[in-house]
């Protein structure tokens, strides 16, 4: 690991104004990403701002019927919130299908959506990379690549995002809202957040430098069935091949998430109007874009089935 | 650690004999040595955290994870290091009643944290009721895994009385129940390269009071 300095942020203006003053520096809050980064060099910030000090980890009612979650909350607590449970229940069954209990008793909510990909290359610094290192060339592109993401990805870059938080906030239109280093405020929609890789897959969200996220803000509850299902090589304590986070009403209209396929949480509108029609229809319209390797096509075929999984359990 | 005061000193005098080397060639001694010596405490932080009841003080390289400031600083060796990537669970410790992995979070982001390990659990001849059954069924081979094991056993009866709910909790609205599946899950942080787990799950079980 490289050595840097450390700072204790005690406010958010303190926080963004110190990030602001420093372009390598970063926050850490949970830290077991970055820190993971950090001992092999991928992340090299030379100061960290510890965000701990903050506050901003409470879960409050907001008076339009919604919740708003503070950036600190940790996993374990977000999805043991009574609320949470009740009222977004795909948002607790999301979190506790991911990492493992130690992890997601320090990982924050805006850590988790800011958590960077699991791709093995990317994490191989022996390895060309363009998100590691931009221009270098992807690896996985005719490399081992069942892994990898088959829709939205470019040809800089096929890694997925890890997060199977994201992918539930993506199908409860969460938005995520922040402070720049100069105090104004903006309220990013989740779809928005994510960037596609594109030719500059080292840009991950469309935050700017320096620009804290203060909260994630869920709109009121839409009833419906809340499923989550993942699909992985282990029954416990593995990044998804493919998931599917939905909210299905009903009469059978609803929309529906889907990860492990992308460099963000995939999601569609044609896809989500397919819904009432069957998973063939729905999963066929989601991913009308996709263009698989030889290795991950199966995953085609494993959204279609993962959905149609998740139809029968709505159904009952 | 004697070793460790032995290496800190090393680097200390290596820093003055720079300093003396430069002042022979001609530039300012007094000068140098203090902006060596800045420049290494921007590099390094003091912090105070209770470490299974005892408060204890530190000033560490701000790298230095808690897992090492344990092992190495204060010489708490029970606490192990596997992976040192949070994936294998062996470094779990609790802070401030949760466990977590201690070699993804840095032992200067813990001021004023209570911290417990497996030597704060119990002690020969004063077992933790868990240190006792692991024993008892025989829930290991080589051991390396087992201080990971026993902190996240505890945390985890504990987190299924505190109703937080697993991947295997079927009804988000009940109490979250106490069986062989919840263990299982809530358990799969710590991973055991000798296979033991089914000793693992019968030493838990018998503690938690789950019938065969």
């Amino acid at each position: 690991m490289r050595a840097f300095t450390y700072e204790r942020a005690s406010t958010v203006e303190a926080a963004a104004k110190a990030a602001a003053a420093n372009p390598e520096a970063k926050f850490i809050a949970g830290g077991t990403n970055l820190l993971d980064l950090m001992k092999l060099e991928i992340e090299r910030p030379t100061h960290l701002i510890d965000v701990n000090g903050v506050g901003l980890d409470q879960i409050e009612a907001m008076p339009n019927g919604g919740l708003r979650i503070g950036a600190l909350v940790r996993n374990t607590d977000l999805a043991s919130h009574e609320t949470v449970r009740r009222d977004y229940g795909l948002l607790t069954r999301a979190l506790v299908a991911g990492a493992s209990g130690q992890l997601r008793n320090k990982a924050t909510t805006a850590g988790n959506l800011l958590q960077r990909t699991r791709c093995p290359y990317f994490y191989d610094t022996n390895q060309p990379c363009n998100k590691r290192q931009p221009g270098s060339g992807c690896s996985a592109i005719g490399g081992f690549s069942r892994q990898h993401a088959v829709v939205g990805s470019s040809d800089s870059c096929i890694a997925t995002h890890p997060s199977d938080m994201a992918i539930a906030l993506r199908a409860l239109d969460a938005t995520v809202a922040t402070v720049k280093a100069d105090g104004s405020t903006r309220s990013i929609p989740i779809a928005d957040f994510h960037r596609l890789p594109g030719d500059t897959p080292h840009i991950e969200t469309t935050l700017e430098q320096g620009e804290f996220i203060t909260a994630v803000a869920l709109p009121p509850p839409i009833g419906g069935k809340h499923i989550y299902r993942k699909v992985r090589d282990r029954a416990s304590y593995a990044f998804a091949l493919v998931s599917i986070g939905a909210v299905i009403q009903p009469d059978g209209t609803g929309r529906f998430a889907v990860g492990g396929v992308a460099h963000k949480p995939w999601r569609t509108p044609s896809g989500d109007e397919k819904l009432k029609d069957g998973a063939r229809a729905a999963a066929s319209e989601a991913l009308a874009e996709a263009r698989p390797t030889e290795q991950n096509r199966f995953k085609i075929d494993l959204v279609e089935r993962t959905l149609g999984a998740v139809i029968a359990e709505a159904r009952g | 650690m004697r070793n460790h005061s032995h290496l800190e000193l090393s680097r200390r005098d290596l820093l003055v004999s720079s300093a003396a080397t430069i002042a022979v060639t001609g530039v300012a001694a007094r000068g140098a040595a203090a902006q060596s010596a800045g420049r290494e405490m921007e590099f390094e932080t003091s912090v105070s955290f209770s470490v299974n009841g005892e408060m204890r003080n530190i000033e560490v390289d701000n790298r230095t994870t808690l897992l090492d400031a344990l092992r190495e600083h204060l010489h708490l060796t029970g606490t192990k290091k596997g992976c040192d990537h949070g994936q294998c669970g062996a470094c779990t410790v609790m802070v401030d009643g949760r466990r977590i992995n201690s070699c993804l979070t840095l032992a200067v982001m813990h001021e004023g944290d209570e911290i417990t390990t497996i030597e704060g659990l119990g002690q020969p001849g004063n077992l933790h009721p868990l240190q006792a059954a692991f024993v008892k069924h025989d829930g290991f081979q080589c051991g390396y895994c087992t201080p990971g094991q026993i902190c996240s056993s505890v945390a985890v009866l504990e987190e299924i009385k505190s109703n937080i709910p697993s991947h295997v909790t079927t009804d988000l609205s009940a109490q979250a129940e106490l069986n062989k599946s919840e263990i299982r899950e809530r358990m799969s942080g710590n991973i055991c390269r000798c296979g033991a787990y089914s000793n693992i799950l019968d030493a838990i079980s018998e503690v938690a009071g789950i019938q065969a």
